[in-house]
């Protein structure tokens, strides 16, 4: 034991020469000054009211809080960003594990139209909010394809309505990213042991069964990946609301990310602060239980 | 199944190509032989021609047509294709090459800056143990789940001068992805043995040596993977771009962003698609060349 414990002594020591710690230094100087340090002061100018019409920033309390609170706006914001995350965890993975298996042999045709659903994750969020905006327009393409369909006139403001234009944005949301959703279920399947499968097969199993109870539980790092990113990316969505909506109608599109560009270019810089503060908070409250849940889903198989 | 492979093939005359997957593929999940087994590519290419084709449809049709003609945008094809002469117009209203430089400008340094910094950073952290780097570690990837701090980040670039800069944006996105950056390389760096570096030891080189020498190239795989996502999120951000460089610095998507606001008034549709399809080319080229590396990398990493 003591034997041991000299060599283990003697071995880190030339261990710690060869990996310096200064290597650390410089990511951790760009992350402190460009993300911790705008993140503490996340905490200190919510407080103030800091904004772009007079240069003194004074100790505010919580009135940004209170203000915020008591017109609605906050609550309000808060309830989109979080139906509409909720809304995108589950139509992109719908989508997405819906094309995987769709697509799952690896044929030509297959390989060829994976690529396709590619394409639009690798385009501008920006760009594809403004191609629906124009789909979507109450004369728009959509409604010409159904009213040619039906045969009669079809003319629904797929973004007008005060109800269901969130979840026709969250389509969009997940139309973008399907592609990549399903590239991970694809993955995914391809890691289920075939084995299994023939014998499921050979004990009578149906399709749907084998589905249910084999295939989709073994799926479940995939599932993981899939929700967390895609809860992620959709709190921290602006893009393709800001091009489709704006925020609108009636502010019930109007997420935590939409509110603080809008008041950032009104100059209330501490009300966008405040916001943005609330959006840190509300990701760390839910982000982390979400993903210790989903691994612990993973852990029971 | 060695045994029985070959003769399969012979008498299926299958490519064997085909019989790789077919051997691959269960017999669980093999195609239904007969007209079922045109079911599958038939719903496949409908789905496609119907979730995707429309779409790209309506933006080429539109970026193709007239201001008259593309006023209200539809599907039905233009009278008069004039693709490339709004091609030319977006380049010299749009400010086309002023963004695609902007774009390069804050896109390459940030990508170079993540990739060297990061990959030093998690050099060490996939290297030596204790709860001191271990805590580094937890902060370091804490940036993959945190959202940056976007108003207060405007006012610490007004502190340092950098308001408004492609300096200032460059330090914003780089410490916006360092994070992915040191969560990847990290674990790729546990699964390289040490041996490798211990050999360049034994002849003299120094930790930076090591680094440079021996670390950097055997981290190819995983940084380029990591090089693919951080252009994907720059180069489409707008975001961000408006806060810290809006208005002072002309970006694809900020201008982008100008046209299609000035637009919604104009109606200059034909313009915006034209805009959208060539600010998307340089993704959209690489993706195709490339698309068979691009797709393993980004799926290897998230399923374990």
């Amino acid at each position: 034991m003591a034997t041991n414990l000299s060599l283990t002594k003697g071995a880190p020591r030339s261990r710690r020469q060869d990996h310096p710690l200064w290597f650390l230094i410089p990511a951790l100087a760009i992350l402190v000054v460009f993300f911790f340090v705008p993140t503490l002061f996340n905490f200190v100018y919510a407080f103030t009211d800091w904004s772009s019409f007079k240069s003194a920033i004074n100790f505010a309390g919580v009135d940004n809080f209170t203000s915020l609170f008591s017109n609605g706006t906050l609550l309000n914001s808060l309830k989109v960003t979080l139906i509409y995350a909720v809304l995108v965890a589950i139509l992109q993975n719908a989508f997405g594990l819906g094309l995987a298996l769709l697509l799952e042999r690896d044929t030509r045709v297959n390989r060829a139209v994976r690529v396709a659903f590619f394409v639009p994750v690798i385009m501008s969020a920006l760009a594809v909010g403004y191609i629906f905006q124009a789909l979507l327009k109450p004369d728009g393409a959509l409604n010409w394809i159904l009213g040619s369909l039906t045969g009669a006139e079809v003319t629904i403001p797929w973004l007008g309505s005060t109800t269901w234009t969130i979840v026709v944005v969250a389509v969009v949301h997940a139309w973008k990213w399907m592609g990549l959703s399903m590239l991970i279920y694809l993955a995914g399947l391809k890691t289920i042991n075939e084995d299994i499968l023939e014998a499921a097969h050979l004990d009578g199993a149906s399709r749907w069964t084998m589905f249910r109870s084999i295939r989709f539980p073994l799926l479940a790092p995939a599932v993981t990946f899939n929700v967390a990113t895609a809860l992620l990316g959709s709190m921290n969505g602006f893009d393709i609301v800001q091009a489709t909506t704006e925020g609108g109608p009636g502010g019930t599109t109007e997420m935590l990310n939409i509110f603080i560009f809008r008041t950032f270019g009104q100059g209330l810089f501490a009300q966008a602060t405040t916001m943005s503060l609330v959006l840190f908070l509300m990701v760390t409250i839910l982000a982390f239980p979400v993903i210790r849940y989903l691994r612990k889903r993973e852990d029971v198989l | 199944m060695t045994v029985t492979a070959p003769t399969a093939t012979a008498t299926r005359t299958s490519s064997p190509k085909q019989d790789r997957t077919r051997s691959a593929g269960s017999t669980v999940l093999a195609p239904a032989k007969g007209p079922r087994g045109l079911i599958q590519p038939i719903a496949a290419i409908l789905t496609a021609l119907l979730v995707l084709g429309v779409p790209f449809w309506l933006v080429i049709a539109t970026a193709s047509k007239n201001q008259s003609e593309a006023l209200n945008p539809n599907l039905s094809a233009p009278t008069d294709w004039q693709l490339f002469e709004n091609f030319g117009s977006v380049f010299s209203d749009g400010r086309m090459m002023a963004g695609f430089f902007g774009s390069l400008l804050v896109m390459v340094p940030s990508v170079f800056g993540v990739l060297i910094l990061g990959s030093m950073a998690a050099w060490i952290l996939g290297r030596r143990g204790g709860k001191l780097l271990a805590a580094v570690y937890a902060l370091g990837i804490s940036g993959i789940v945190l959202p940056p701090a976007v108003v207060t980040i405007v006012l610490l670039l007004r502190q340092l001068g950098l308001a408004g800069t492609a300096v200032g944006m460059i330090g914003v996105y780089m410490g916006m992805y360092l994070s992915t950056v040191i969560f990847f390389v990290t674990g790729f760096v546990r699964t390289i043995p040490p041996e490798l570096e211990e050999a360049a030891r034994v002849d003299g080189a120094g930790p930076a040596r090591v680094f440079a020498r021996i670390i950097l190239p055997l981290l190819r795989p995983v940084l380029a993977t990591a090089t693919i996502l951080i252009c994907l999120y720059i180069w489409n951000d707008v975001f961000y771009a408006l806060f810290v460089v809006g208005g002072r610095l002309d970006t694809l998507p900020l201008n982008l962003y100008q046209v299609a606001s000035a637009g919604l008034y104009l109606q200059n549709w034909h313009l915006i698609f034209a805009y959208i399809i060539l600010m998307s080319l340089p993704l959209l080229i690489t993706f195709v060349i490339a698309q068979r590396k691009i797709i393993s990398g980004i799926t290897s990493g998230a399923v374990k």
